[in-house]
């Protein structure tokens, strides 16, 4: 089994908070991984990391087997779906996608499929200012489900998703996964984790507290289901 | 880097502040030709306004463009671009639309004048390049400051201090110390002082072009004095390059190790 990222002794403190404290993690390809744990345990700051957002203190970072130090080109094999939707206000949808496509010098892929998937057609010609917050998601979404790349970071995809587009959400995860991209997904939402995960990575308190499938999960915690398994983790090192 | 310059300057030539900024100049300096029709003190009283208003609005726009693109910013970091020219993408577009204003501004009723058949084209051009330096300078001072301030109205305010400090208070000093001074020989202090703030600097080479140094104050009268026309000419211009370089490549050292 190839890994499509590897990590290393990572570490990063912002002033007196110590966030990542030596993350060892390798994912694998064509999986869907889910990093999960409490607020504040460092799973944006793992996956900002990853992508060169926050420079780590010490320890490698490893995607596709290239070294991520002071580079750049690799970001083209990573899509990223960030958890709070900033975008430029005054841009309206269709022009926000033509110059993140004029930027990545890369045609989009199914751009149009997408669109009409999370009924966006409508909206493309709004200002994204005027958008509600679910609808940025699904731009969110667009943006970056459209260049087809072979990692797939989501942070907290499914915010402010009504039913019909999680559903859809879903679907498209499994159908590129299926294709053979890897995913590197943080969510809250247990029943998603239930649903997609391959893999759970468990960070607690800037360390890798847990890696394995759901099963083994349930099993190692003696736990019927997740969030029980989770709690029990949570309420075992005193942190809430 | 190109096409983050190309974004930053069509997004900011959109904005209806690059307009008002052209029209002001457009105005000012299409009245002054008209009311006074000499050239020459046109290029003076435009030479006073530049002087401060330059280095006000560059810094103004600086750290409210920075500030206002952060999330254009983000958008942009997770994409396969060097972060180096992102920056440096943004502050050009920023700096070459300042700078596009400044000139049209100027440019147009000096055309339509006939600058081209007086023999005051160089004043104009020299007037017009020390106008482009400082928007280049305070642009990346202020895109620089904003870099390194995530609260805005921290930036602002040392934005706003550092303007005022360079533009009104550092005159103030400057003649105090003179006068406190006055016993001791103070041509090469004056001098090495007047070098070190960009806004004296600009003054000094547009009068140092002008012939009308002794008129304007002791620190014009020194540099004459010491360089002669030429090489004062030539080290002003050397020391605003400087300026602009030295803020730039502290974009560049600054926004390489910053966490987004």
């Amino acid at each position: 089994m190839s890994h499509i990222i590897q990590i290393a002794n990572l570490y990063k403190s912002f002033g007196k908070t110590k966030v990542l404290q030596g993350i060892d993690l390798n994912f694998e390809e064509s999986k869907i991984s889910v990093v999960l744990g409490p607020n504040g345990s460092g799973k944006t700051t793992l996956i900002k990391s990853i992508l060169g957002m926050v420079i780590p203190e010490s320890g490698s970072i490893k995607v596709m087997g290239t070294e991520i130090q002071n580079q750049w080109a690799y970001r083209e094999n990573i899509s990223y779906l960030p958890q709070i939707a900033n975008f430029p206000a005054n841009l309206t949808v269709q022009e926000l996608v033509n110059m993140i496509t004029d930027l990545r010098g890369k045609a989009a892929r199914d751009e149009s499929e997408l669109i009409n998937d999370f009924g966006l057609g409508p909206f493309m010609k709004i200002r994204l200012t005027n958008l509600s917050g679910g609808t940025k998601q699904k731009v969110n979404i667009l943006l970056a489900f459209m260049y087809d790349s072979p990692i797939l970071m989501l942070d907290e995809p499914t915010n402010g998703l009504d039913p019909v587009a999680l559903i859809r959400l879903k679907a498209l995860i499994n159908r590129k996964k299926a294709e053979g991209r890897s995913f590197l997904i943080t969510t809250h939402i247990m029943q998603l984790v239930e649903e997609l995960a391959d893999e759970i990575v468990f960070i607690l308190e800037g360390l890798v507290y847990f890696k394995g499938t759901v099963t083994s999960l349930k099993k190692t915690f003696d736990e019927p289901d997740i969030e029980k398994a989770i709690a029990k983790i949570l309420l075992k090192n005193n942190v809430v | 880097m190109l096409k983050i310059l190309k974004y930053s300057f069509f997004d900011l030539i959109r904005s209806k502040w690059s307009y008002v900024y052209f029209l002001f100049y457009l105005v000012i300096s299409s009245s002054l030709l008209y009311l006074s029709g000499d050239i020459s003190k046109v290029i003076i009283s435009l030479m006073n306004i530049i002087l401060i208003l330059v280095p006000l609005i560059a810094s103004i726009f600086g750290v409210m463009y920075y500030y206002n693109s952060r999330e254009f910013t983000e958008l942009l970091l997770a994409q396969p671009i060097k972060r180096t020219n992102i920056f440096l993408g943004q502050y050009i577009g920023l700096a070459v639309s300042l700078s596009s204003s400044l000139l049209f501004g100027l440019g147009i009723p000096f055309l339509i004048y006939g600058i081209f058949r007086s023999a005051e084209i160089w004043n104009f051009i020299i007037l017009i390049v020390t106008g482009v330096f400082l928007t280049f300078i305070f642009s990346a001072i202020s895109f620089l400051v904003a870099l390194k301030n995530e609260n805005r109205l921290k930036g602002f305010g040392i934005v706003i201090f550092l303007w005022m400090f360079m533009a009104i208070i550092y005159d103030g000093l400057f003649l105090l110390s003179l006068i406190v001074f006055k016993e001791y020989p103070l041509e090469t202090i004056s001098l090495t002082l007047s070098m070190l703030n960009p806004i004296d600097l600009s003054r000094i080479l547009i009068l140092l072009k002008l012939d009308i140094s002794a008129l304007m104050g002791y620190t014009g009268a020194v540099f004459r004095k010491f360089f002669g026309t030429d090489t004062g000419l030539l080290l002003s211009t050397l020391i605003l390059v400087m300026w602009t370089v030295l803020p730039v490549w502290a974009i560049v050292r600054v926004s390489g190790r910053k966490n987004f």
